[in-house]
């Protein structure tokens, strides 16, 4: 049976590990090549490394820790930040990434997505989405450059409808980044999971808000994602993971032990 | 693992990576690497015809791949290696003798009996592609298999399949059961990643290379 996935993510600048709280304030948690390592031995299904900072400077850094991490870990990972073109992606998947993940590119040229699809296959190509609930439209509203917080914008779309966009051009799996959620731990948000599964017919990661272990079981439960990606609670090391993979088999969630 | 790694020599070349111009090489090559093999990456007909072993990798679409393959003039050649070769993901679905992807038919390599088609899951809550760790059944006594049990899982991608049949090695249930691996003679192929599926994919690499 597929089990679902646990996968830590690790956001990086100037080559480091970094963590914010609601994309802010970022700190630094350490060197990328042994957290993703000690990760991969753990139990980690996957890993998604984020080069928070490329989209908004404008700029396509040094990614030659991609092959760095490649050559030491056994389990898939996906790369994401500042990939625009078919030859950025080209290099990042040569360099042995196993996917490549979009995000405030796709949203400046949606064709970006059918492109990087045609030449690399669906099952690479991911899409990342990063929506914010405005309490006073009550909208679930996509918002893109939020790597940096003086560009951070609302863009034109309502995450549902941009979350249909992308599967009509042929994005592979999607992750949604609940901003609201982001590095709290207060959980995940169950309700806009849900409302998205029900509009996503591709792998759909949920992402913001892990807290606890508890949380893990309700979003796999409750808002049946395919995946769960949580930063914190793991370089914190609030959540072991293989304490949470057992726990979760525990709780009848078909896991990878 | 009991299996000690060998001294490195570079002299020594312990199986062949062929080049189809798809994007996914080095992490195959890593992931033997650290069993302690010798790899070389290349299209070079005499150089894939002399090594004892050779692997075939590929993403992206069945069209695309074998576009590659005739391209560099490697289609006779892979059909009449006769040294162990390992097809992975879509190098094992280019191993049938035709694949079926958004109604274009692309004639493959045809040296084993089968084609390949979407998977139908049967289900809505059965996303495509089928993305993940999974397990196998059925698992055939082949040498790829010695050590591997139905617990162990292993990392899949992929929309389209092959259907079981009686060179199937080992199979995968997804909505529908498929061939998470097949053979033919010194041809053999699988569906998942072993050079990404943790230590039941090293342990499937490290039987490839010593004892198919």
């Amino acid at each position: 049976m597929l089990a679902k996935r646990i996968i830590p993510c690790l956001d990086v600048r100037d080559g480091m590990v970094v963590k914010g709280v609601k994309f802010r304030n970022h700190e630094i948690i350490g060197d990328i090549v042994p957290l993703a390592k000690r990760y991969s031995e753990e139990g980690a299904d996957e890993l998604v490394f984020y080069d928070i900072t490329a989209s908004a400077d404008g700029r396509v850094v040094d990614k030659s820790w991609v092959e760095d991490i490649a050559k030491v870990i056994d389990i898939p990972f996906c790369v994401a930040g500042g990939i625009k073109t078919e030859a950025d992606a080209q290099r990042l998947l040569m360099m042995g990434a196993d996917k490549i993940s979009i995000n405030s590119p796709a949203l400046a040229d949606p064709t970006l997505i059918t492109r990087l699809t045609q030449q690399f296959g669906q099952q690479c190509v991911v899409v990342g989405i990063d929506s914010y609930f405005d309490q006073n439209s009550k909208q679930y509203q996509v918002y893109q450059f939020t790597g940096d917080e003086s560009k951070t914008a609302k863009t034109a779309w309502q995450t549902v409808d941009w979350v249909k966009e992308v599967q009509d051009r042929g994005a592979g799996e999607i992750v949604l980044n609940v901003m609201n959620q982001d590095g709290v731990r207060q959980g995940y948000d169950i309700d806009q999971l849900s409302l998205i599964r029900e509009q996503c017919n591709v792998p759909l990661i949920a992402s913001g808000g892990a807290g606890t272990m508890e949380h893990f079981k309700d979003v796999f439960q409750q808002a049946d994602v395919d995946g769960a990606l949580a930063a914190s609670v793991f370089h914190k090391a609030i959540i072991d993971i293989m304490d949470l993979k057992n726990y979760l088999a525990t709780q009848n969630v078909s896991i990878r032990l | 693992m009991s299996f000690e790694p060998q001294a490195l020599n570079t002299s020594r070349i312990d199986a062949l990576i062929i080049d189809t111009g798809c994007a996914n090489i080095s992490s195959l090559k890593f992931a033997l690497e650290r069993l302690g093999y010798c790899i070389e990456v290349s299209s070079d007909k005499d150089k894939i015809i002399a090594s004892t072993k050779v692997f075939l990798p590929g993403v992206g679409s069945a069209q695309y791949a074998m576009g590659g393959i005739i391209e560099r003039e490697l289609g006779e050649v892979i059909k009449q290696l006769t040294q162990p070769v390992l097809g992975i993901c879509l190098g094992m679905q280019l191993l049938t003798e035709h694949s079926i992807e958004n109604a274009i038919d692309t004639p493959c390599l045809g040296v084993v009996p089968g084609e390949i088609k979407g998977i139908k899951t049967h289900s809505p809550s059965l996303r495509l592609p089928h993305m993940g760790w999974n397990t196998l059944s059925n698992i055939s006594d082949s040498p790829l298999f010695t050590g591997l049990s139905e617990s162990d899982y292993f990392y899949f991608v992929h929309s389209y399949c092959a259907n079981v049949s009686q060179y199937t090695l080992a199979e995968c249930d997804y909505g529908q059961a498929f061939a998470a691996s097949i053979g033919k003679d010194n041809f053999y192929g699988v569906q998942f990643h072993p050079e990404r599926s943790g230590k039941s994919g090293a342990k499937l690499l490290q039987n490839f290379m010593e004892l198919c």
